[in-house]
């Protein structure tokens, strides 16, 4: 059974399609992405698939559980990481866990069994009574992700799980999740960093203006879109040298004041720019990034 | 996997309890300011007016107007206490904290969430009305002790009655300052015109008519006999209309919140 599965899902706000038939098949013990540009229907996808919000056509199947009819019961084994900030602050870190854990309708006993290893997990061993106004901004992220785990979830979606930490902060995420996934559980996560679902996800969705346009592991995504070579080019002269190249790559996009040479065969890109030493270049594997800026484009989205 | 069966398990009745739970969890921390907030304004109210206008004053409707004043500020107390925790103290768990966002994520939904504020609100205004009933059996402002014991139920629907009306308000307000409305519009002409401070028996007919609607006006019908030491008249139509005003206002809160939230 899929964890979740999403069918020709569609919203609309005011005559704008925000989803629009939209399809997700998550499977278990995998840990699945969403990666869109601001406003791709990225937040209102996972409300939906909560049954927070109704569907204006389509069909959604939570752990077996029809939505938005049944979604109360199909909630109990999903755990969720808002991307806001909703930890009570007059509690305490433990507290925290305490009250949320009364929401499923679990024992205070059951709750205060979990909590230990749930610091753990966290990182928050010994801070069981420290006030939430104490956390640092990482903290505060490990203590929502471990109170999504209250209930022992079966899945567990995370929208944008790391926006606003530092990169140690991230890394301790990061390895969380990895081991929820060593787990067995199934994740569902949005991000908008590249670097996050590619180390992450198994399977990532790309997705804009509320459909999916892209969908694979990170590597099939890389391999399936675009040249497996990039070479930036920054500096004086550009302009010149970019009459010059265009028939070396296969691919040039001009963003700002550097050029992206997507190419087959880096080494012809890199002597003809041995020859230029005005310009400064990076020789690089294709990443995700990539494969992102393609096929939603480089305009800024608000 | 849920089978039905355990979905029939699940006492989905209580389900507010917990979110009643979370907010006197909290209030518990904080018990000891909280308590003499709820204490000290409706008691220097009634002292200062009371003994100092009460001097000036003849008997007003045959008891002194400290006893006369006794169930307007028990009532202006509730209702000001139910109010305070719809408006302001549920906004920041709805608005500020995201509270509320974060247990929509659980297996309760918004009907729980509201139903654990309403309850909570008509609990701690509940706590208000106690409060001044100590006062009103320490200084003996009653004629039948046995009659104020009514006066707990009174709260309690007084309580629900503006518990119900503030979250309603509570669901469609922008920011804090939209409550300064409410208090403008609907509470100061409640205590100007319900009989908190004078009987409205002096009243012109269109105004004393207006009167009669005010839900304010409902509590006090109630509990100034109570105090005076009768039962009061039409006390099943009063106790009916602070009802209907509460689930009004609740079933309206239910809406908008849900339009303003889960959209």
């Amino acid at each position: 059974m899929s964890p979740l599965s999403l069918r020709g899902l569609t919203k609309s706000y005011g005559g704008q399609r925000v989803v629009d038939g939209f399809d997700l098949e998550l499977e278990p013990g995998r840990c699945h992405g969403l990666l869109g540009p601001n406003g791709a229907g990225k937040t209102t996808t996972l409300r939906l698939a909560l049954g927070l919000i109704e569907a204006d056509a389509g069909t959604l199947e939570l752990l077996g559980h029809a939505l938005p009819a049944e979604a109360k019961l199909a909630r109990r084994r999903v755990g969720v990481v808002p991307q806001v900030d909703s930890l009570d602050p007059d509690f305490t870190v433990a507290e925290n866990l305490q009250t949320y854990g009364r929401y499923f309708g679990l024992s205070a006993k059951t709750i205060a069994e979990r909590i230990p290893a749930l610091l753990d997990f966290a990182g928050l061993a010994g801070k069981a009574d420290a006030p939430i106004l104490t956390l640092s901004g990482g903290m505060k992220r490990r203590l929502t992700l471990a109170r999504a785990l209250v209930n022992d979830p079966d899945l567990v979606i995370l929208d944008e799980p790391t926006t606003g930490l530092d990169p140690q902060a991230r890394h301790l995420i990061w390895q969380g999740l990895r081991r929820l996934i060593a787990q067995g559980k199934t994740l569902l996560l949005t991000t908008h960093f590249m670097d996050e679902a590619e180390r992450l996800c198994d399977v990532i969705s790309v997705i804009d203006h509320g459909r999916v346009i892209a969908r694979g592991s990170p590597r099939e995504l890389i391999a399936g879109h675009i040249e497996p070579h990039v070479v930036e080019v920054f500096g004086e002269g550009l302009d010149e040298w970019k009459a010059c190249v265009s028939g070396l790559c296969r691919r040039c996009e001009q963003a700002g004041e550097t050029l992206f040479c997507y190419t087959d065969d880096p080494e012809k890109v890199v002597a003809e720019l041995e020859a230029a030493p005005g310009l400064r270049y990076l020789h690089r594997p294709a990443n995700l990034e990539d494969v992102f800026l393609k096929i939603t484009g480089r305009d800024l989205r608000d | 996997m849920y089978t039905l069966d355990s979905r029939l398990r699940g006492n989905d009745v209580m389900n507010w309890f917990p979110v009643w739970r979370r907010n006197f969890l909290v209030w518990k921390k904080l018990a000891g300011p909280s308590l003499l907030g709820n204490l000290a304004d409706p008691m220097l109210y009634m002292l200062g007016l009371g003994y100092g206008l009460g001097a000036l004053l003849p008997d007003v409707g045959g008891v002194p107007y400290l006893n006369f004043l006794a169930a307007g500020t028990l009532a202006y107390s509730v209702m000001n206490s139910a109010s305070f925790e719809t408006l302001y103290s549920a906004f920041s768990r709805m608005h500020v904290q995201k509270t509320w966002d974060a247990i929509l994520n659980t297996p309760l939904d918004l009907r729980d969430v509201l139903l654990g504020e309403l309850f909570w609100a008509t609990s701690k205004s509940l706590l208000s009305g106690i409060a001044i009933l100590l006062v009103i059996w320490v200084l003996g402002l009653y004629e039948d002790f046995a009659l104020t014991l009514v006066l707990l139920p009174v709260a309690v629907l007084t309580g629900f009655c503006f518990a119900g009306l503030g979250l309603s308000i509570n669901a469609v307000s922008p920011n804090y300052d939209f409550f300064l409305y409410y208090f403008t519009l609907a509470i100061t002409p409640m205590v100007l015109l319900g009989g908190v401070f004078y009987p409205t028996t002096a009243f012109p007919a269109w105004l004393a008519a207006v009167a009669a609607w005010l839900p304010l006006t409902h509590a006090i019908e109630l509990a100034r006999p109570l105090i005076l030491g009768q039962w009061p008249q039409g006390m099943l139509l009063h106790a009916a209309a602070l009802l209907a005003y509460g689930m009004a206002g609740f079933v309206a809160a239910l809406g908008l919140t849900r339009k303003r939230l889960l959209r």
